[in-house]
């Protein structure tokens, strides 16, 4: 054992390991180190993600061609969504929140297989780098929509098999994530650190873990069944040969759908303990909540089919599928209630953190209600493959998780790194970032309405006022990122050191050193029944 | 912490389970035999569902295990079932 | 430094092994699960094709390959209780003999492929677009596809058994540490597993 007291040993940052340097960093095992090279690598993702959405939103300015023409702005929103997917959402909060704090929530010293945590950020590197090269060489950037729909998928003459193939490898990422958390949450937990004693963020990574699972792996099978379409012409998905490209959406959807749940229940777990935290109160229903996580990630694999209302299925498995999407939202609203339930009559301590899961709330029930309009069928005739379905699922995705990483970032930000960043510039931040995004967002609720569909470089003159505003608004928006990330940037070196528990919030983290030494616990916590995440007194 | 039982199989047992296993294969070959219809589908699943349960609760050690773990690979299996099924609600009322 | 290496030996946890071997088979289930929902719409939108198509597969072949694999599963299960017998040489010949079964069983599919292939039934071919209906086309897609990932994971299997024999004679695993030995025989169950709803749902189709 060590001879060092915990708080002179170096922390996770200092450790110099068997190699030094950037090598110390690619090939260590520690969680922590892990969960900083998928944020680096998921942030340098984001930018790019962002700037093409920016592309298209400039060219979206005004009517007819802006700045490119047909095939380069269908090329521009395929990647942008399998880049914005499969690269940032997805790994979102799992990789890099769920790797760093997993372990220190529960009371471990590590993830249950140290090893493979380090092989699926190389399996995400790599994923990234194939997807990279489908647009580097070969004959053209791929340009189906990131659904890749059949039969086109097979048809196109771009570049479609490198993309393919890194989202097949980015889906064992995401799967060999999973597994290792399962493992970990089953194994790993500290004494005294019943099911029952969990924090609500470790219960949403142990819902989501499942579905990573058991659903990535039917969109990696399908994904092959296109590549061998393109490679081999065997026909299953290939009206000529026989086979129904109906199909090929029900097999992408059954996971795809599953999927948003692996990229909001984080989101929802994470605003589980901000929330509590800046309340300085327990969480209002505790079991609920976890009971409809559960439930969410249940339900939700019981959907898919809401996103081929128009497809041609038959009349018995669209009632179906609206029903049960209906019943899906039940959960998430319980989870709403019981966040305002515990704001009620709590000692609110209005820091960033805070703003970004108060804002969510209001961003997430936008989405969620509007998803009710387009998961009922007669409405969703109108609203599908329109600019509704655009901004419901970029309030429900970006609102949604992207609200709680930057939340679960500025939270966290003084555990990871010892500093806290600069306030003023921080809720500078959010607020530019939150107008930004209200403007952009918000008229593509009236423009899909209207009848302005999606995926089209073009539109009608009577649809060029709301694109005006929602192309000003990408702009803010993008400015008030900036701010936020040079503000977390500079902070990360020269803001003020911090203690332990900064916020007086009672998850096992905040017991730990800022930055946390290289094993986290210089000895394993041991809970008693007095215990428990969100005791405040 | 090895084995949470310690449970030695005995040698007789697999190879029981062996002659069971082949037992329904040569069964379920001669049943195609029989003119059954649309009900040929179920009687070949039928056999591979049983063969299936034998190697999972012997030779998998699922009957050693803790309860758990039956309860996961149960879960998982009713997944790809209720999967299956909703599908069909497409194809079989188109 | 030894620290950190501390903290990997000390933890070694066996059931964790087990646990992430059968999540690893779920993912599988999942895969060749897929496979049979598109298996089994085809089938229905095509029964008669598919019965039609099925007649170009020797049932003997599949059933041969059947007993072949299930007495591969036997050897390795019974290799786990010989390990924890300390039995090390019934151990190697036990899981040599589910590795050469494995193999025979590869061979058995590579002469079926073939003539497949001799018959100018591949994916894709001038033949069968040609020369066959839309339903058998499928069901020839389906059945390479499906034979095809099944095989490839017999040779994962292979490698696994492969290894797990070398250590088995070196001592590494043991009657303390079968860890590796229970989890390769997992994951070839799976494989015979997959076998046997692909025998019945290929081949028995009257």
């Amino acid at each position: 054992m060590s001879f060092i007291s915990i708080e002179q040993e170096a922390n996770y940052l200092e450790h110099k390991g068997k190699f030094s340097g950037l090598l110390g960093w690619i090939f260590s095992t520690d969680h922590k180190r892990i969960g900083l090279l998928y944020l680096y690598s998921m942030a340098a993702m984001f930018l790019v993600g962002a700037s093409l959405g920016l592309a298209m939103r400039f060219e979206l300015l005004a009517p007819g061609k802006t700045v490119m023409d047909a095939q380069a702005y269908n090329a521009t929103f395929t990647l942008h969504g399998v880049i914005m997917i499969f690269m940032v959402v997805i790994p979102g909060l799992p990789a890099v929140f769920g790797n760093f704090f997993l372990p220190i929530m529960i009371g471990a010293k590590d993830v249950a297989f140290p090893r493979l945590n380090l092989l699926s950020w190389w399996f995400y590197v790599l994923g990234v780098l194939l997807v990279i090269s489908a647009l580097l060489f070969g004959p053209g950037t791929p340009d189906t929509g990131w659904t890749f729909y059949a039969p086109y998928s097979f048809r196109t003459g771009t570049n479609l098999l490198p993309a393919i193939f890194g989202a097949f490898v980015l889906g064992f990422s995401s799967i060999l994530t999973g597994l290792n958390f399962l493992v970990t949450i089953h194994r790993l937990r500290c004494p005294g650190m019943k099911w029952s004693k969990m924090p609500l963020f470790v219960w949403t990574l142990y819902a989501t873990a499942w579905i990573q699972l058991l659903a990535t792996p039917v969109v990696g099978i399908t994904l092959v069944l296109v590549a061998l379409e393109r490679l081999f012409m065997v026909g299953i998905f290939d009206p000529a040969l026989g086979g129904d490209p109906i199909l090929y959406q029900h097999l992408f959807w059954i996971y795809s759908h599953p999927a948003v749940y692996v990229m909001i229940l984080p989101a929802l777990g994470i605003i589980s303990e901000i929330i509590p935290t800046f309340s300085q109160k327990h969480i209002f229903g505790y079991k609920a909540i976890i009971a409809s996580t559960m439930a969410i990630a249940f339900v939700g694999y019981l959907v898919w089919g809401h996103h081929m209302f128009t497809a041609g299925m038959s009349g018995t498995a669209q009632y179906y599928f609206s029903l049960l999407t209906f019943l899906v939202a039940i959960p998430s609203a319980i989870k709403v209630f019981n966040w305002i339930s515990t704001m009620y009559k709590g000692s609110i301590n209005i820091q960033t953190p805070f703003l970004w899961a108060v804002s969510f709330i209001f961003v997430f029930m936008i989405g969620g209600l509007s998803g009710l309009v387009v998961g009922s069928l007669a409405a969703n005739v109108y609203v599908h493959d329109t600019y509704f379905v655009v901004a419901h699922f970029h309030y429900i995705v970006f609102g949604g998780t992207g609200f709680a990483f930057l939340g679960a970032m500025h939270y966290w930000f003084p555990k990871m790194f010892g500093r806290m960043y600069d306030k003023a510039w921080a809720n500078i931040g959010w607020l530019i970032f939150f107008i930004g995004f209200l403007a952009l967002y918000s008229p593509m609720f009236y423009l899909g309405m209207q009848g302005m569909p999606r995926r089209y470089y073009d539109y009608l003159e009577e649809f060029h006022g709301g694109n005006i505003i929602a192309t000003i608004g990408s702009w803010v928006l993008i400015t008030g990122f900036i701010i936020i990330l040079a503000n977390l940037i500079t902070s990360a070196r020269k803001g003020e050191k911090v203690g332990k528990n900064p916020w007086n919030s009672k998850t096992l983290e905040w017991t730990v050193p800022s930055p946390p030494p290289l094993e986290n616990f210089d000895e394993i916590p041991v809970l008693e029944e007095k215990d428990g995440p969100y005791n405040y007194d | 912490m090895s084995l949470e039982k310690n449970h030695v199989v005995p040698y007789k047992t697999y190879v029981f389970v062996l002659l069971g296993l082949i037992t329904l294969t040569l069964l379920s070959i001669a049943i195609t035999e029989i003119e059954l219809g649309s009900l040929a589908v179920a009687a070949a699943l039928a056999f591979a569902i049983i063969k299936s349960f034998l190697v999972l609760t012997w030779f998998m050690h699922l009957k050693y295990d803790k309860p758990y773990i039956i309860l996961m690979v149960v879960f998982v299996f009713a997944v790809l079932f209720v999967t299956v099924l909703v599908t069909f609600f497409d194809y079989l009322y188109r | 430094m030894e620290h950190v290496k501390q903290i990997a030996h000390e933890h070694y946890d066996p059931e964790a092994s087990k646990i992430g071997m059968w999540l690893f088979i779920f993912t599988e289930l999942l895969l060749f699960g897929v496979l049979f929902v598109i298996y089994s719409v085809y089938r229905y939108l095509n029964h008669g094709a598919f019965e039609l198509a099925a007649e170009e597969l020797d049932p003997f072949i599949g059933a041969v390959n059947t007993v072949i694999l299930l007495i591969s599963s036997m050897t390795i299960a019974m290799s786990t209780t010989s390990l924890q017998k300390r039995n090390r040489n019934f151990t190697l010949l036990l899981t040599g003999t589910t590795f050469v079964l494995g193999v025979v069983f590869l061979v058995n599919k590579y002469f079926e492929w073939s003539g497949k292939f001799d018959h100018g039934i591949f994916p894709g071919s001038e033949y069968l677009i040609n020369n066959f209906s839309q339903g058998e086309i499928l069901f020839f897609g389906l059945y390479f596809i499906m034979t095809g990932l099944h095989a490839l994971h017999i040779i994962i299997g292979l490698t696994l058994i492969g290894i797990v024999i070398w250590r088995v004679s070196t001592g590494t695993i043991n009657a303390d540490r079968p860890v590796l030995l229970e989890n390769t025989g997992l994951y070839w169950h799976l494989v015979d597993i997959i076998w046997i709803f692909l025998f019945p749902l290929f081949y028995l189709i009257i």
